[in-house]
């Protein structure tokens, strides 16, 4: 297939994906935080709470609907674009797409409209529980598509078939419980519940450094600030299980989120690094140009375990004897035998010849694991664009690291001190919301761009995956897309900007 | 017990093309939303009554946007082929149908917003081309069920579009005309049942029964003109060892051989023509249900009919041999299964959404509640 279209494919779905995710993390998050708060509501019955969850509520509204019309596409692009990855693992990915539609789509978009037009229609207690509903079923929904993507990160629980060419489900329950799906789940939407607290409390800082709406900006900020901090720290604990997942189930984009070319025992973790653009993977450059590392992290992260040894890339290419690691062209080579044993199987077959055929599926199902690299070409294709996830994984931590202060300093001083004398703090937490994008979305870079070339870890390279369709069609709807996502997000920032400077009491 | 996993894999298929006709009926019902965008300007002539119009669809709109998702979500899993073949291949026509929904889901939210960048009109455009140009592609793309595409399917199971329009060439023929805009006139009678049982507003009322008539008219004639189309073309037919071939009157033959989808198909008809006339005549205010009700049957049994008694329901006129039939394109035996056991929960959903929409609806939208100076207004 052409490169051109492979990287256009990847483009579009890289452009739509990362504006869906703008709108994503903030629905996830703010659901919450305006239930806890009309919780509030209902149990003193103050109206200063009420008017507090109907200006959350509107902004969750227009960042909600943008969140929808970009997500719409994202379903549909894989039978748009990814054609034959459709066809290869449909029979399980579209299993929990369509639980997703079912279970936790239908939760959000009934309740929703009781959410906003149903104050004076139904009882409170009724409109409570929708609001939580819409909360619940926003998180469903992140919780089926996360799945789905924690499977192509890690396939379980299916098995190949050779009579129909494609992967078959064999266990539901492996798919849905794979250790990765849960904890790409429970990182994902502590990264939300982070990002929407960073929201409030920064939109909450703007008020305050303006000095009005002081008594419904504190408030607003201290229930922002406790969930943020109790998030973050969730988010931590998911995030070290992310990397301990990744060790064991997809070590090179590991090794290239630490810019680890040589494997070693005890390996530290690079807190700081500037990469040497001229490295290679063979060469004997040095990694980093600058780098300050905390001994032996990495392979306490990775492994559970001081001295264990974490794979670089140099490893994983050309493969390590001592540890046992199978290089890349041994695999290539059994993936190789895989492909042409399936075409063995299917001549065999249609030629009836029960024992060839029985022949070729043993042999084929014994390469099975290394299927997707009899398409690659040289063992370091399988080495993903190592700066990008490398600066993308040091940025979401770090920011990461600053959230959790951030949180902390806010609920000092807005319990202990008064938070109004402190404008350096109340600066700092307004622009860290753009920051909590730049997190969130680098996050994803890691997963996304740190696993290529697969669009199914080992099974197939995004080269195989991609529609049957000439790059100028691609290259037309990707702008298409651009131009129109843009302008929708521009109407969103100018329509959510204006929300807030009417404020509490003018807006609805 | 007896569960889904002892259904052989035909029944299975069987009774996920039944699911998926289901969620296509009920889309196609839910599309008053879209029917009823086309009318907002017709039937208003101030900006509060404009407002109570875009009010009354604007809380449903979600609900035909998830149908449309849930849709998409079970034929991937159900008939990955399908979803492969047709997405990937009429990839221009899929797309065009996305993009008038995604204007649409913003146009509600935004469109009174102060500063909201495009200007009122412009969303209210927005909504409009989503009520015309989105349901008419829509129809038109299902037509293509019964003229046919030009594709054809490797032996990995990869498909190939043979056609470098990339689906749009499926506007070439004049045939597939006949459902998009059959489907755009029945969606805005159903949009007017649905304003005059949820606007107390007389003269709202007055010119949605005005607009009935009219759009009645027009889908009646394209209406049978499809029928009179399918019933007397060639239809797609297969043979007991998966072999297509031409059949002549197949899809009239369909409906024969089936008499419980022609019950359904008749019944459904008939429903949607007595709402109207009732609605007409009347002056009855709740026939959006028994028109709900005909066209969720109508549409169920049409989409019915194409998929069973061995029937290519996504043909192929460039190899008759890589046309797509229930049996071909299916998901496995225990994916099937699996979603069958989920499939479980759809009564439950409906049930849910029927009672939100009953607490919500049973108090009428009135002026006074759009002008109230603490509503949430779309």
């Amino acid at each position: 297939m052409e490169d051109s279209l492979v990287d256009w494919s990847r483009a579009q779905f890289a452009l739509t994906a990362m504006y869906h995710w703008i709108f994503v993390p903030l629905t996830l998050g703010l659901g919450f935080i305006v239930a806890i708060m009309e919780t509030l509501y209902v149990k003193t019955g103050s109206a200063f709470w009420k008017k507090t969850t109907k200006f959350w509520m509107t902004l969750f509204a227009i960042n909600f609907a943008i969140g929808v019309a970009t997500g719409i596409i994202m379903e549909f692009e894989f039978g748009t674009n990814w054609a034959n990855y459709s066809w290869f693992v449909g029979d399980i990915f579209g299993a929990p797409l369509a639980v997703e539609g079912i279970l936790a789509f239908f939760m959000e978009s009934t309740f929703f409209a009781v959410m906003f037009f149903g104050w004076d229609k139904v009882g409170k207690g009724f409109h409570l529980l929708s609001t939580w509903l819409v909360a619940i079923g926003s998180n469903l929904s992140a919780l089926w598509i996360l799945v789905a993507n924690g499977w192509m990160q890690y396939p379980v629980g299916m098995y190949f078939n050779p009579d129909t060419v494609r992967n078959e489900m064999m266990n539901f329950w492996d798919v849905l419980f794979s250790p990765v799906a849960i904890s790409k789940f429970l990182h994902t939407i502590g990264s939300g519940y982070v990002l929407a607290s960073l929201f409030v409390v920064g939109v909450s800082a703007w008020y305050l450094l303006k000095k009005r709406d002081v008594i419904f900006a504190k408030k607003s900020m201290l229930v922002g600030a406790t969930f943020g901090l109790i998030t973050s720290l969730f988010l931590i604990l998911s995030g070290d299980e992310s990397a301990h997942q990744m060790a064991h189930k997809q070590p090179v984009k590991l090794a290239a989120m630490e810019g680890l070319y040589e494997g070693h025992e005890g390996a530290g973790l690079v807190a700081f690094g500037i990469l040497n653009p001229n490295k290679t993977i063979m060469g004997e450059e040095e990694e980093f140009l600058f780098d300050i590392e905390i001994p032996y992290i990495l392979s306490i992260l990775g492994y559970h375990e001081l001295h264990a040894f974490v794979p670089g890339l140099k490893d994983l290419v050309y493969g390590n004897e001592e540890y046992g690691i199978m290089s890349a062209q041994e695999k290539i080579d059994k993936g190789r035998i895989a492909l042409s044993s399936l075409e063995a199987y299917k001549e065999a077959k249609k030629a009836e010849d029960i024992q060839k055929a029985l022949e070729s599926q043993q042999i084929l199902e014994e390469n099975m694991p290394y299927f997707g690299y009899g398409y690659l070409t040289n063992p370091e294709d399988i080495v993903p664009p190592i700066a990008t996830t490398f600066y993308a994984f040091h940025i979401m931590v770090w920011l990461g690291g600053w959230f959790t202060i951030l949180f902390v300093l806010v609920l000092f001083f807005l319990t202990k001190r008064e938070i109004l004398e402190y404008p350096l703090l109340l600066k700092a937490a307004l622009y860290s919301i753009p920051l909590g994008y730049i997190a969130s979305e680098a996050g994803w870079v890691v997963a996304e761009v740190g696993r290529q070339p697969w669009a199914i870890q080992d099974l197939m390279p995004v080269g195989v995956a991609a529609t049957h369709i000439s790059s100028t069609n691609v290259m037309i709807s990707f702008f298409l897309f651009a131009v129109l996502f843009t302008t929708l997000l521009i109407a969103e920032i100018k329509i959510m900007t204006k929300q807030i400077k009417i404020g509490p009491d003018g807006g609805h | 017990m007896v569960g889904f996993g002892d259904l052989d894999l035909l029944t299975l298929q069987q009774y996920w093309w039944a699911v998926v006709s289901l969620i296509g009926g009920l889309f196609v019902f839910i599309m008053f939303v879209q029917g009823g965008q086309t009318l907002i300007n017709k039937l208003s002539t101030t900006e509060t009554e404009k407002t109570m119009l875009v009010n009354a669809i604007g809380r449903k709109w979600e609900l035909g946007f998830t149908t449309l998702v849930l849709f998409g979500g079970a034929l991937f899993a159900a008939f990955p082929l399908f979803y492969a073949t047709s997405f990937g291949g009429a990839y221009w026509v899929w797309l065009a149908i996305l993009f008038c929904f995604i204007i649409q889901a913003v146009s509600y939210e935004y469109r009174t917003k102060p500063d909201n960048f495009l200007g009122q009109k412009t969303y209210e455009a927005f909504l409009y081309i989503n009520g015309t140009l989105g349901v008419f592609l829509l129809g038109a793309a299902i037509s293509t069920f019964f003229s046919g595409s030009e594709f054809a399917v490797d032996s990995n199971n990869f498909s190939h579009w043979q056609n470098s329009l990339r689906g749009l060439e499926a506007l070439l023929n004049p045939f597939n005309y006949l459902l998009g805009l059959a489907l755009i006139f029945l969606t805005k009678i159903s949009g007017a049942l649905y304003f005059i049982s949820s606007i107390d507003h007389q003269q709202i009322r007055n010119r949605a029964v005005e607009s009935i008539k009219i759009n009645m008219i027009f889908f009646l004639v394209f209406f049978l003109s499809f029928l009179t189309w399918i019933f007397t073309k060639e239809g797609f037919a297969v043979d007991a060892q998966g072999i297509v071939f031409m059949q002549q009157y197949k899809y009239l033959y369909n409906f024969l051989e089936m008499p419980l989808l022609l019950g359904m198909f008749i019944l459904g008809v008939g429903m949607v023509i007595i709402a109207v006339f009732v609605a007409i005549t009347y002056r009855k205010t709740c026939c959006i249900k028994t028109g709900g009700v005909g066209i969720v049957l109508t549409v169920t049994a049409l989409l019915l009919s194409v998929g069973l008694n061995n029937t290519a329901y996504y043909p192929s006129t460039y190899d008759l041999q890589s046309s797509l039939t229930i049996m071909n394109s299916s998901g496995s035996h225990y994916t099937l299964m699996t979603m069958s056991y989920a499939s479980l929960m759809v009564p439950f959903v409906l049930a849910y959404i029927a009672y939100a929409w009953y607490s919500m609806d049973k108090v009428k939208i009135t002026k006074e509640e759009i002008e109230a100076p603490d509503a949430h207004n779309y």
